[in-house]
Order: structure tokens, then C-alpha cells, then sequence
């Protein structure tokens, strides 16, 4: 077989082969929860039900979003460029890092300048911790996907340090957990009595802040001109090694926010176990909305909905909470055959 | 000088030997799909899978070797899924490698805890023994080290010697290498580049996973979530750090281990108290990235490395 591609693709053949996907998705995940003892039909309307059957449910899902809005566009923006950035998590946890250490009431700072200042700060720890991996690529060729990895091991232990040494807050009852931020660097909730905060906010306007980059502005010209071809990109005078740098930049500050914002907004002090992978997860977020930046704001609610969700089916119906990664890997292996199919025809030689 | 004396003992390099053994096992079933031209990014979890499935397979009832062919099959079905969508269908190689990752992390956690949904603690196995070779393991510091180690851990060594032979001394090896270097000689010979590439992708995901099994099975006796922590991932650095050798990967895989060996036995010492364990665990991570900036200018990557073969194409 061989693989021929479509001149003008039909709505149907746009449309079918994801649809089939996302089908298909829903039909392996029912399958493995009857495994589990479940009723099949139960489980999609249960994980519904559990990520937006009720405003408290809605809410969580927007919560849980948040973070994923960020890697996810963290991940979009450097992808775009063939910039394999893995690392999202080490850059998150750079940003919660941040945000404690001048969260925590070091700074003698108006109390309308703090947040500013904490924002800046995380965005600066998460390009320089990606930085590092950049450079080596540009300076050195080494491989990306691999550095940026490795980092994700090597920062989390690098926090763990620190939160086990100077960062350890005395009142923890020696639990590795640094002290809790003060009110004026918190984050404030969006609408008072409801638990959504405005790390939402922000996220939302990163999206549509990275949708202008790349659709107006000559780096997003150069960053899709460097994914698309680099030999092409060099010959028309684009600066590639400064590119994918600016790129790094970009895409470690966007990651980092999701770290600021869950510890500003959510959980007021850094842990070990603040990321349930977000970085990793901001991959699936940002490859389901095909490294469009708004996209990436629907597939992280989508994923979220789907965390969220399989968390309460969990509960209801005893299968383990793991179906939910089970379904996204499927989700994201299926999504990314369909949408070749829906530019591509299958030929039999 | 408490490092020189570690660095003498037999059961220093008995431990080296021991952690080196499943990453020669991945490390050179990644090598064997990225010398076809595939990079295959779903290691670490096919490892996790292998881990569980052979260690499942003995705990069910079945032999320790009927396990490992059993973790062995499961990696080759994760292989069939990578390299059905990254071969004839040509998808980022990148995507598939870390969703396959993913689906299989989460499918064997799944499966574990449907299979064992109560225990507090995951049961232990008869795992594989050591076994002293006749005269060999008698020689001082080396027998020790070499020859009292697990059938498995042999198993890894015959297999580098087996991968270098089959690689480059028969036709076969060198079809998988030129689909690595350049498909459209291949196709030219009548050779089909699909198949060699599908081919190498199976065989080298079912090594991974009995580099995973050798966790379960010979390291250890058990199965525990987060056992495989990253390997994979050190195995991808092994590859470009071993040119792409069999011979020379072995030697890294070994370096590598030594060096592991010896971070926890200096965390022991006077030396290692006053210093926090994490710079400790941290430093094969490093060592791995400064082996790759040492290499990286000198390796000479497959030249068709993750570029997808499309016959149509000219």
C-alpha cells in the first residue's frame, strides 16, 4: 500500500475519519470498563456526568483545564517549530518554584505589584530551564526529545531537595512541603463563592495571545516556516538556530505558568506531587488540537473532562481510574491517524 | 579513598552487571528500530508492559522462560501498533512513540489492578537465581562479577554478540540497515522497506520489554508502579551515545551502571552523608546528557532516522 494525497478534500472526508476516532475511543474505553465489571453503556454517560452534569462538576473540569491550557500551548508552540519539547513538566514545576520563592512575603513590594512581578518571574525560570536544552541542540546538535526528558527527572529531584532542605516549611509536620504563599500573591477567584480562579483567565488569554503571534507576527511566520522545512527556511534567510530559541523561550514561559497558577490559584504551596503530569498530558492536549493555539484551549477541556470525569465513574462504578489515561493514549494514537486520512488516500498497490 | 577501595570489590561490578542488564536489553531493541530508520519513543512504557507481563505470566503459574517469551510477545504487540502507524501510514514518530508510551503505562496499570485488586503490597515471584558458570566464576574479582549472575543477564551478552553478527555479517542486517540509511535502494532491490522496518520495530519493542521483564524477574521479584523510572528513556541516550554500535552501546550500558552502582554505594560513605541523596540520583541523568554532548558531533546517525518511506514518492 501507499499513501496518496487528496487535492481537495471532501467535508465528509474531513469529517468521518475523526469522528470514527473519537467513536471508536468511546467504544474500546466501554469495552475495558465491562472488563472491569462495569456496564459498558454506563461508563461514557457516568464520565459526562461526573466532568459536567453539575456547575460544581463544570467548575472542577474548568480548574483541572487550566494547567493544560498552558502545557498545551507550551507544547503546540514548540511542535509547531519541530521543536520536540518534552520537558513541559521541569518548566512547570520552574514556575511553581518561582512563584513560592517570591510568593512566599520576601518582597517588600506594593502589594497590586506582586502578582506582576511573580508572573514575569515564573515565565522567566520556565524559558531559561528549557533554554538549556535549546542551546544544546543549536550549539551542539544533541537531541532534544532525550534532554528534555532527562531534565523532567532531574528538576523534580532538584525539588524534592529543595523541599526536603531550605524550602521545607517548619509548620509542615515534616511533611516536604514549602510554606504557603501569602494572600496578596494569590490568585483571585473569577466569581466569589465559586471555585474557579483566574489562572482560567490568564490561560484563555495566553491562547488567543499565542493565536496572534503565530497568525500576525513574523516570528510565527519564521517558527512554521522552520517546523515546516529548515533547509528551505535557511535559504530564505531566517535566522533557524535563533528560531528554535525564541521558540524554547516561549514555549518554557508558557509552561511555567501552569505551575504559577496552580500554586497561586489553587494550592497555595508547592509539593512533589503538584503536577499529576501536566507536562506530559499537555502533549495529548496539544497534538488533539492540532498545535492550534484556541484549539488547544477546547482539547484541554475535553481532556480535563475526561479526568475529571473518570474520576467520579471511578468511584460509581469500581474501575480503575487509569481507563482515563488508557482513553486519551487512544484518543491520541486514533486522532492522529484520522486526521492524516482525512488529506491522504490509501492506494493499493 | 573510600571510592577507589568500592571500585576493587567484586560485588561492585557484580551490582554494575546487574543494572547494566536491562538497559542492554532495551538498549538494543531501540537500536535495532532506529538502525531500520524508526525511532521508537514508546521504550519506556513497552519496558513497563514487559515488566508486568512477564512477572504476571510466572505469578499465574507458568515458567520463569515461558514469562519472558510471554513479556517478549507483549512487547512485539506494542511494536505491531508503533510500527503500523509510523511505517506504512508514516505518522510523527515522535506522537506515536510517546502515546504508545502512554497506552501502555496505563493499560498495564490497569490491568494490574484488575488482576490483584486488593493487595496492599504486590505479591513476590520465584524470580531467576544466579548461576556460577564452572571455572570462570572461581577467577578472583572478575568470576564474581561476570560469572555468578543471572541466565538472563547472560542472555543480554550472546545477545549483543547476536545482534552485531545478524546486523553485520548476514543480509539481513543489511537490508535493516539500509532501510535505515536509504528505503529507496531498498524498494529498488525488491525488497519491501514496510516489512523490514515493521520487522525491526516488533523485534526490538519485544527486547525492551525483556528488558522490562528482567526488572520483575530478575532484579527484583515484584511488580511496583514508577519501577522502571525513566530507563527507557537513559536507553534512548545509550543509543546515540553507542553510534548506533551494538558492541559500543554495550560498553555505555555498562559505564552507565557502574557508574549507578557507584553513586549508591558512595551515598554510604562519610561522603555521602553530608551530601542530600537527590544530588545522587540526579547524577546518572546528567552523566547521560553530557555523554550525549560529548557524542552528539561525532555520531553518525542512520541517515533515514525518522523519515517516513512512501513508495509513490520521488
Amino acid at each position: 500500500m501507499r499513501l496518496e494525497p487528496i487535492k481537495s478534500p471532501t467535508l465528509v472526508r474531513k469529517l468521518v475519519p475523526p469522528a470514527i476516532a473519537l467513536i471508536s475511543t468511546v467504544v474500546i474505553a466501554s469495552l475495558l470498563a465491562m472488563v472491569a465489571g462495569a456496564n459498558p453503556f454506563s461508563v461514557i454517560g457516568l464520565i459526562l456526568k461526573g466532568s459536567f452534569g453539575s456547575q460544581f462538576a463544570t467548575l472542577e473540569t474548568l480548574n483541572r483545564a487550566t494547567p493544560l491550557i498552558f502545557t498545551g500551548l507550551a507544547v503546540a508552540v514548540a511542535f509547531r517549530a519541530k521543536f520536540w519539547n518534552i520537558g513541559a513538566e521541569a518548566q512547570l514545576y520552574a514556575g511553581a518554584l518561582m512563584t513560592v520563592l517570591l510568593g512566599t512575603g520576601v518582597l517588600p513590594w506594593p502589594s497590586f505589584a506582586i502578582l506582576p512581578l511573580i508572573i514575569v518571574a515564573s515565565i522567566l525560570a520556565g524559558a531559561i530551564v528549557l533554554l538549556v536544552p535549546a542551546l544544546l541542540k543549536t550549539r551542539f546538535g544533541v537531541d532534544e526529545v532525550v534532554t528534555t526528558l532527562l531534565f523532567n527527572f532531574i528538576f523534580l529531584l532538584f525539588i524534592s531537595m529543595l523541599l526536603e532542605g531550605v524550602l521545607k516549611d517548619p509548620m509542615g509536620m515534616g511533611w516536604p512541603k514549602s510554606a504557603r504563599i501569602i494572600p496578596e500573591a494569590k490568585l483571585p477567584r473569577i466569581v466569589d463563592g465559586l471555585r474557579l480562579h483566574w489562572g482560567f483567565g490568564l490561560a484563555i488569554f495566553s491562547a488567543i495571545c499565542i493565536w496572534i503571534i503565530q497568525t500576525r507576527s513574523t516570528l510565527g511566520y519564521e517558527m512554521r516556516a522552520v517546523g515546516l522545512n529548515k533547509d528551505a527556511a535557511t535559504f530564505a534567510g531566517i535566522p533557524v538556530n535563533l528560531v528554535i530559541v525564541k521558540t524554547a523561550l516561549l514555549s518554557g514561559g508558557l509552561a511555567a505558568l501552569a505551575g504559577f497558577s496552580e500554586v497561586a490559584g489553587l494550592k497555595g504551596s508547592l509539593t512533589l506531587d503538584l503536577s499529576p503530569g501536566f507536562g506530559y498530558t499537555g502533549i495529548i492536549v496539544a497534538m488533539l488540537a492540532l498545535l492550534n493555539p484556541l484549539g488547544v484551549i477546547l482539547a484541554a477541556l475535553f481532556v480535563a473532562g475526561i479526568f475529571v470525569g473518570a474520576d467520579s465513574m471511578s468511584r460509581a462504578a469500581d474501575v480503575p481510574t487509569y481507563l482515563a489515561d488508557i482513553m486519551l493514549a487512544t484518543a491520541l494514537l486514533l486522532m492522529v491517524l484520522a486526521i492524516m486520512l482525512t488529506r491522504f488516500r490509501v492506494v493499493r498497490d | 579513598m573510600e571510592i577507589i577501595d568500592i571500585l576493587f570489590t567484586a560485588s561492585f561490578w557484580a551490582a554494575a552487571i546487574r543494572i547494566a542488564s536491562p538497559l542492554i536489553f532495551a538498549t538494543l531493541g531501540e537500536l535495532i528500530c532506529e538502525r531500520a530508520g524508526v525511532l521508537n519513543l514508546g521504550i519506556e512504557g513497552i519496558m513497563v508492559a514487559g515488566a508486568f507481563a512477564g512477572w504476571m505470566a510466572v505469578y499465574s503459574g507458568t515458567g520463569l522462560w515461558t514469562g519472558v517469551c510471554v513479556a517478549m510477545l507483549v512487547g512485539m504487540l506494542f511494536g505491531l501498533l508503533h510500527s503500523t502507524l509510523t511505517v506504512p501510514f508514516g505518522l510523527s514518530q515522535h506522537v506515536v512513540g510517546l502515546g504508545v508510551t502512554l497506552l501502555a503505562t496505563s493499560s498495564t496499570y490497569y490491568a494490574y489492578r484488575l488482576a490483584l485488586p486488593e493487595v496492599t503490597s504486590p505479591p513476590k515471584i520465584e524470580a531467576f537465581q544466579p548461576y556460577e558458570i564452572p571455572i570462570l566464576s572461581d577467577i578472583p574479582l572478575l568470576g564474581p562479577a561476570l560469572f555468578s549472575q543471572t541466565p538472563l543477564t547472560y542472555l543480554a551478552f550472546v545477545l549483543v554478540a547476536v545482534v552485531s553478527v545478524v546486523l553485520y555479517r548476514t543480509p539481513l542486517g543489511l537490508a535493516v540497515r539500509a532501510a535505515g540509511e536509504n528505503p529507496a535502494a531498498v524498494a529498488a532491490q525488491g525488497l519491501s522497506v514496510t516489512a523490514i522496518r515493521m520487522g525491526a520495530v516488533m523485534v526490538g519493542s519485544g527486547l525492551m520489554a525483556v528488558g522490562g521483564a528482567f526488572l520483575t524477574m530478575s532484579a527484583f521479584d515484584s511488580f511496583f508502579f514508577e519501577m522502571v523510572n525513566g530507563r527507557g528513556w537513559i536507553c534512548i541516550a545509550l543509543v546515540v551515545f553507542g553510534s548506533w554500535r551494538p558492541g559500543k552501546a554495550l560498553l555505555g550500558a555498562v559505564l552507565f551502571a557502574a557508574f549507578d552502582a557507584l553513586q549508591i554505594r558512595v551515598q554510604q560513605t562519610s561522603l555521602g552523608t553530608h551530601i542530600p541523596y537527590q544530588i545522587f540520583l540526579m547524577m546518572p541523568y546528567i552523566l547521560s546528557i553530557f555523554a550525549l554532548i560529548l557524542m552528539s558531533r561525532r555520531a553518525e546517525v542512520p541517515a533515514a532516522l525518522m523519515v517516513p518511506f512512501n513508495k509513490g514518492e520521488r
